[in-house]
């Protein structure tokens, strides 16, 4: 288990900081809000699915804003998909944080130039904690976000913010 | 049929509502005018040796020189015969006959052909954007389309 095993060698006491119970119990836990837009939703069900198993990591995918911590934004967000992935950003409870999965949520993707419909990134609209590169992005990919998201949940503490 | 006896058939029955033709192209195709397209439509779908009971493709084009175009795909599963329509309007009246009452699929196409290129199809049961937000402005797949630099506080251009 790493973390609470580690404080149960000397006898029966337990010693830690509330910071680190709390990001602890935080990053163990990431339910994961599906939005899934684009092809990258595909791989998205994928890295959800048995051979690379999302949950180990403590993801739960969750159909409401109220019951999550991050939100995969996965796939092409559109001018008219903007303002709805604001609204259901606004609705989710803190803390929160958003993963950009594939090209076309970072930045625009293919269509950067002729895209007059596309958002030319996700993080113009909401804040952004975590960008998975590629077109679209493989499971481990998407897991590695992850990991990376929990890295930064780590770091996270009660007295200050953390950037 | 062949292209050539459908153009014959649709020449001695609507006259000059049948603007031009191109047989010998792979789809061969037939230009109708825009006020008549309902009639022509008709006629296609209910003549015992037509029988154009499928709309397979209703596409807009913007030709660059003023002028919009309709492409109607027509297939009968009866005869197992093809042909194409076009009709053309101006950008300025840009007014086409709807077909959605002769063939259902259209409602949709046609609705996605004035989203995206403006063209008003007369009679259409329920001329709405299909795609684009209700409060877009323009018809981005003209060729004289601007890309707006903001929209609703979201800035667009990379």
């Amino acid at each position: 288990m790493g973390l609470l095993d580690k404080r149960f060698e000397n006898g029966n006491v337990f010693i830690t900081s509330l910071d680190n119970l709390l990001n602890w119990a935080r990053l163990s836990s990431l339910w994961q809000m599906q939005f899934g837009l684009a092809c990258c939703a595909i791989e998205m069900m994928a890295a959800s699915a048995s051979n690379f198993d999302i949950m180990r990591f403590g993801v739960i995918p969750r159909a409401t804003p109220r019951q999550v911590d991050v939100m995969f934004v996965a796939g092409t967000v559109t001018l008219k998909m903007a303002s709805r992935i604001r609204r259901l950003y606004d609705q989710m409870a803190e803390p929160r944080y958003v993963l950009s999965m594939g090209s076309c949520a970072n930045c625009g993707g293919p269509y950067w130039e002729h895209g007059y419909h596309v958002l030319k990134g996700v993080d113009r609209v909401i804040p952004v904690d975590v960008y998975v590169p590629g077109c679209p992005p493989r499971p481990e990919a998407l897991l590695e976000g992850i990991i990376k998201l929990q890295e930064k949940v780590r770091k996270e503490s009660l007295v200050k913010k953390s950037a | 049929m062949t292209a050539e006896e459908i153009y014959k058939s649709l020449k001695t029955r609507f006259g000059d509502a049948v603007r031009e033709a191109k047989l010998d192209a792979r789809q061969p195709w037939i230009l109708v005018a825009w006020n008549s397209m309902k009639e022509v439509a008709l006629f296609l779908r209910d003549d015992p040796a037509m029988q154009f009971d499928y709309l397979m493709c209703l596409s807009g084009v913007d030709y660059n020189d003023g002028r919009l175009g309709v492409v109607y795909h027509l297939s009968s599963m009866v005869h197992r015969h093809k042909i194409v329509l076009k009709a053309q309007c101006t950008k300025d009246n840009s007014h086409v006959q709807s077909v959605s009452a002769v063939w259902g699929t259209a409602n949709w196409h046609e609705r996605e052909a004035y989203d995206l290129l403006g063209i008003v199809f007369d009679e259409h049961p329920d001329l709405r954007r299909i795609l684009l937000p209700y409060d877009w402005e323009g018809y981005p797949l003209r060729k004289d389309f601007k890309v707006p630099e903001f929209y609703n506080g979201m800035k667009v251009p990379y």
